[in-house]
């Protein structure tokens, strides 16, 4: 990275200590912080103010100028601490980086190895089925007939990359024809109802200022908002890989959307979905997730994305999407006062259950069913096909 | 015109006359804000006092403070100039007999004279540089996200009647967010980053002695602590430092002068703080009290 780019901004700036600088820029830079060329040269520029003289000083200075966000604040700090301050804390941010680097999307999405061989899903039902959870699934869209096996085929058996990358590619194709659809909505919207002044008022001019041609302005509407709720737990772990590359491909589609990250807690992972790059984007989606195994809470979870996060992230236009298998380790009533309170607060919840559609499987139902009075859709999601048959119905929400 | 820039220390003094009481960092943030050249962004929960630090910093540099509140469907025509429809119509009328070339009434009425600023365009037009606080941006659509975005590196403005507009002086320029919004990267790129939380016990405290010099300062400080343990309780709206001092202005209108005396009364104008109807039935007499007999 450019160490020598720094010198015009900041002429009094030694040559080492602009290395070491390019260097916390570049650690920066690996910790997921927007650190571009402007602000290194700012950065460089504060080296050498009058802020300098005191560490503390030159912290708050550096940290407004790189973080952007409440939860980057205390990452920073201590990544500032550990790079310059040097309190015996330097090595484990270079293994830190080296974590990152050696964590390849590769190992993150394909790997059982990484995490531990998968779990049979089989292993965790065993309790009655619950009516009602049917949905409109079936084929309803075909694909072509060299895709029909993998269209059917369930996700967790998929193997190889290059059968995870069609459906990768798949699910993309998914997601922006929903947004195609939603999109097309708006545009069929009649004449608006306000007269705009400075467009007709430019039209008159050709009619020596006479207003013939009115030009009319409509309300835009708020475009549909995807909040996207992934369960990242120990029975989830065959469908993990490819739901995050399903919230990727439909992340990048919508212009708005946010995602989550739960097991025993409770990630928020967007700024990491945004990423254009997939495999970037999973990158950083390790590194946020990291330490992420064990149970799920999805009672808990929920009380923690209502208290903080359901304010920000959620208006009325806005659909929850849960994709969880329903294995709550946590009591049921919390799952149901949780779903209860982000009822009123969003358009629709839909509830994808990869486990449902498996042949001669039946979910736990005790944390499913307390969740399903609070549902829009309940829908099995274990293969592209069931993905497929979702799209009508969120084009009609 | 390069306005002159203030050391930090200057700045945190003159924060505080101007009755504002700052947080640890603001004062060098204020200050990187002239010497990176860049705009602020502000986050916090509602009512920790976002919009107060523009009124601030416009006391601390003795500027004007110029002020656009964001809102969902905000475009140009409102944010950065509008043309005078009405007197351009008229002008049209008053010399349709008088024979002059389209062309002439044309560059007439597309003149400075039938211009109407917005804040935008005020603010960049000023001889000393004022300061601009674009107030809730979150509010504001994508689009016109981006259309500030590019005002905030060029500062200058195309109108394309008119010709383009460069600005006077460099503003100095305050976003806030509430974030029911995620705003773009590009934009928190552009601005240095500054988070606003609800002040702690003794801040609290010395902005109460500040807004209300009559109140006693034990008081304000069992004030502020009762209002900091409401904060941590399960609320829907959290009182922000605006409702504890319409509280504290109610506390000192019924004469009392000690929150042990009178715990019934206390928990009546909780009203000040509580907005809603949950609110008010999760915070019981019983809780007023229990949390009453802890302030001391």
């Amino acid at each position: 990275m450019g160490a020598h780019g720094f010198g015009h901004e900041a002429p009094g700036l030694g040559p080492a200590m602009r290395m070491r600088l390019a260097g916390f820029v570049a650690t920066l830079r690996d910790a997921g912080f927007a650190a571009g060329q402007a602000e290194a040269q700012d950065a460089a520029r504060l080296m050498v103010s009058p802020m300098a003289g005191r560490p503390e000083r030159l912290r708050a200075a550096m940290q407004a100028l790189f973080a952007s966000r409440r939860a980057e604040l205390a990452r920073f700090d201590e990544l500032f601490d550990a790079f310059w301050r040097a309190r015996g804390v330097k090595r484990a941010v270079r293994i830190d980086v080296e974590a990152l680097a050696a964590r390849s999307p590769r190992r993150f999405h394909y790997g059982p190895g990484a995490h531990g061989p998968p779990q049979a899903p089989s292993q965790i039902g065993g309790a009655p089925a619950f009516e009602g959870a049917s949905t409109e699934g079936g084929g309803r869209r075909g694909g072509a007939s060299a895709q029909e096996a993998l269209f059917r085929k369930d996700i967790a058996a998929f193997v190889g990359d290059e059968e995870r990358a069609r459906a990768a590619e798949i699910a993309q194709r998914f997601a922006r024809a929903m947004r195609a659809r939603l999109t097309r909505r708006e545009r069929a919207r009649r004449r608006g109802r306000r007269i705009d002044l400075r467009a007709t008022m430019r039209l008159s001019v050709a009619h020596g200022g006479e207003p013939i041609d009115l030009k009319f302005r409509r309300r835009k509407i708020k475009p549909l908002r995807l909040v996207a709720l992934l369960d990242a737990s120990g029975s989830m772990e065959p469908y993990v890989a490819f739901f995050t590359r399903f919230l990727h491909a439909l992340a990048q589609a919508f212009g708005e959307s946010e995602a989550f990250l739960f097991h025993t807690r409770l990630a928020h992972v967007s700024s990491a979905l945004r990423a254009r790059d997939p495999a970037r984007a999973l990158d950083r989606l390790a590194l946020m997730a990291a330490g992420v195994r064990g149970g799920t809470k999805i009672g808990e979870c929920l009380s923690a994305f209502n208290r903080p996060h359901a304010r920000r992230v959620i208006h009325s236009r806005t659909c929850v999407m849960i994709l969880s298998d329903g294995y709550d380790t946590g009591p049921p009533e919390l799952l149901s006062s949780g779903l209860r309170e982000l009822r009123r607060r969003c358009k629709r919840i839909v509830w994808l259950n990869p486990l449902t559609g498996r042949d001669g499987f039946e979910p736990s139902a005790r944390g499913m069913r307390a969740a399903l009075p609070y549902l829009d859709l309940f829908a099995p999601a274990h293969s592209l096909e069931s993905l497929a048959a979702l799209e009508p119905y969120l084009a009609r929400i | 015109m390069p306005s002159e820039r203030l050391p930090r220390e200057t700045i945190a003094a003159r924060l505080a006359e101007a009755g504002y009481i700052a947080d640890r960092d603001l004062a060098t943030a204020l200050w990187m804000m002239d010497y990176l050249k860049r705009p602020l962004l502000i986050e916090g929960e509602a009512g920790v006092g976002k919009t107060e630090v523009a009124k601030a910093l416009a006391a601390v540099h003795g500027s004007e403070l110029i002020r656009m509140q964001c809102y969902e469907g905000l475009d140009a025509s409102s944010a950065l100039y509008e043309w005078n429809y009405q007197r351009q119509l008229l002008a049209i009328k008053a010399r349709e007999g008088s024979g002059a070339a389209a062309s002439e009434i044309e560059a007439q009425i597309f003149s400075e004279a039938y211009l109407l600023e917005r804040p935008l365009l005020r603010a960049i037009r000023r001889k000393t540089p004022p300061v601009l606080l674009v107030d809730e941006v979150d509010r504001a659509d994508e689009e016109f996200e981006a259309f500030l975005l590019e005002l905030l590196s060029d500062f200058q403005v195309t109108i394309p009647e008119f010709g383009v507009i460069s600005a006077l002086s460099i503003p100095r320029v305050v976003l806030t967010s509430n974030a029911t919004r995620e705003l773009s990267d590009a934009l928190r790129r552009r601005c240095l980053y500054h988070y606003l939380d609800f002040p702690d016990v003794d801040r609290e405290a010395a902005i109460l002695l500040n807004r209300q010099p009559s109140l006693d300062a034990n008081f304000a400080m069992q004030i502020a602590r009762m209002v900091g343990m409401l904060r941590k309780e399960d609320l829907k709206k959290v009182p922000g430092v605006a409702e504890t001092l319409d509280w504290a202005a109610t506390l000192a209108g019924l004469e009392i002068e000690d929150l042990r005396d009178e715990p019934e009364i206390v928990h009546a104008t909780l009203i000040a703080l509580l907005k809603t109807r949950e609110d008010r039935a999760a915070i019981s007499p019983e809780t007023t009290s229990r949390l009453v007999g802890r302030v001391a």
